[in-house]
């Protein structure tokens, strides 16, 4: 295994080396609240973050399985490609924002925006999540397993959210839609792919009512 | 942009340790406010019949020592002056509101920074660093403490222009964001008799928490009434002569972490303000939730 630690050298040193020579198994000391750590990692490598991180951890992650043992600030795997997030602390808001692919977990709470134009990813988040989470997400699937924040959802595109506990208010044209025995193997699969306990049957499940976007279900494949 | 740390001593014990913990705060938001830097310090409380002013001097030569001589002989007062860089601490008997208005007229080229009994307000242009070189910081104890690290967006460079801003005696706030009914407000205020020395929108909400304060609400009661009349992006760091409290508007757009533990409670814009402080790691570290007053210490 390879350690870096950051209270010795810089967060550009630890990326260049990561971009270089990816390979093998990583454990970043020290991370101290620092920006951008394991930013734009290219490579199916496996990364440990031994505390807590700021701005954009993990941002732009493609392939690689990056593990936060602590708590993550604004924009942790925005815009995210392929490969895993787990945060085993709490998130701060814009979690996973923008991320096309791959998979985003979070063991504590995520706070505002989380999955904002979200684009693909799966976030799986064991507690609960603030106010607009969702945002405009395209397409993807946001499982909380705790409760929601208000204004879920506003202005949803064609993602999926799952939710087991309250939500304060739904956000504009966000409506329940019915939980099918596919739905819910779906999300079974996924909380069994992200390691996070909840019972598939006690989620409800969210998308657009298509009343806000100019798309018609019936031409996706023109679009 | 900017960066807002504050430090609250829940252990009266380490007080000592007020300057050294600051000062790492604030050069952790270097890079949130390279323009400027500025402090409010609570420490050495004065007595009921003494008046405690910080008092800026634009000309870096400034003969404090006239000052003292000035102001013995026009009222032939007690006058204890301790100098800090540009700054200097004024401890009188001279009742405030002479105080301030023969420094008006006496002394055109001195600033009032901070008045009250327990505040004290360093600022200054340029890098945090250098401010925490110039003014010595880390030999400073007290109580509980706010910083701030300017990127100037809408004005000058100026240390006039800093960050914090003092309305009221021992109050004081400083203000991650911007505020968009800050002048409507102002008029409201100057109505109802509270005084602005800029057009800043920072300088209102300290304004508008002394008018509740004034009209006998507590601080935790002014930062919830703030969050149904101020309009605008903001994260709040807010201390009183004994209190310290935390404020995000609803939207929060505006970062702010929050850590306590059995000895302090630090607040900063960015974990890593934090990360370097002693005894973090038994700290509870958490994101203050939109919309809800967090506050310690007040009576």
């Amino acid at each position: 295994m390879t350690q870096f630690d950051l209270a010795r050298d810089s967060v550009r040193a630890l990326n260049q080396r990561l971009h270089e020579s990816p390979e093998g198994r990583w454990l970043v000391l020290h991370p101290d609240g620092r920006h951008c750590i394991a930013a734009g990692v290219d490579a199916p490598v496996e990364i440990g973050v031994q505390g807590h991180v700021g701005y954009y951890c993990a941002g732009m992650n493609k392939q690689a399985h990056i593990t936060i043992k602590g708590s993550a600030g604004p924009g942790v795997a925005e815009n995210m490609m392929s490969g895993s997030v787990r945060v085993k602390g709490n998130v701060s808001h814009c979690a996973g924002a923008s991320a096309h692919g791959g998979l985003l977990i979070v063991e504590g709470d995520a706070s505002a925006r989380c999955g904002i134009s979200l684009k693909g990813s799966d976030i799986v988040v064991a507690g609960s999540v603030g106010h607009m989470s969702a945002f405009m997400a395209q397409t993807g699937r946001l499982v909380i397993c705790g409760d929601a924040g208000d204004f879920l959802g506003d202005s949803i595109y064609e993602a999926v959210i799952y939710v087991a506990g309250k939500i304060g208010e739904l956000g504009a044209d966000c409506v329940e839609k019915e939980m099918t025995p596919q739905h819910r193997q779906s999300l079974a699969d996924l909380l069994s792919a992200s390691g996070v306990e909840a019972d598939p049957g006690s989620f409800r499940r969210y998308g657009s009512a298509r009343k806000l976007y100019n798309f018609n279900i019936d031409h996706a494949s023109d679009y | 942009m900017c960066g807002i740390v504050g430090i609250y001593y829940k252990n009266k014990d380490l007080s000592k340790h007020l300057g050294t913990m600051l000062a790492s705060m604030l050069v952790q938001m270097s890079e949130r406010g390279p323009d400027s830097a500025g402090v409010a310090v609570y420490r050495n409380p004065v007595g009921p019949s003494s008046t405690k002013v910080t008092l800026y001097a634009v000309d870096g030569d400034y003969d404090w020592n006239h000052l003292r001589s000035l102001l013995t002989k026009a009222f032939n007062a007690d006058v204890d002056i301790e100098v800090r860089v540009s700054h200097a601490v004024v401890v009188t008997n001279v009742p405030l509101q002479e105080l301030r208005a023969w420094l008006g007229l006496k002394c055109p080229d001195l600033r009032i920074m901070s008045a009250g009994s327990t505040i004290e307000i360093y600022k200054e242009k340029g890098a945090p660093r250098e401010f925490v070189e110039r003014f010595a910081l880390q030999d400073i104890q007290g109580s509980h403490a706010l910083g701030h690290t300017r990127m100037a967006t809408e004005s000058a460079v100026t240390t006039q222009h800093s960050h914090p801003f003092s309305t009221g005696l021992d109050l004081c706030l400083v203000h991650n964001g911007s505020l968009s009914n800050h002048n409507r407000l102002r008029e409201q205020l100057q109505h109802n008799g509270i005084e602005f020395q800029t057009d800043n929108d920072s300088e209102v909400a300290a304004g508008y928490l002394m008018w509740q304060l004034h009209q006998g609400a507590s601080l935790k009661q002014a930062l919830n009434s703030a969050i149904r009349d101020l309009d605008g992006f903001y994260t709040f760091a807010v201390g009183t002569r004994k209190g310290f409290a935390v404020l995000r508007d609803p939207v929060a757009c505006k970062p702010a972490v929050l850590a306590e533990n059995d000895d302090w409670v630090a607040m900063a814009s960015e974990f890593r303000a934090i990360a370097q402080l002693p005894g973090v790691e038994q700290a509870t570290v958490w994101e203050p939730a939109p919309a809800t007053v967090y506050s310690w210490g007040e009576e």
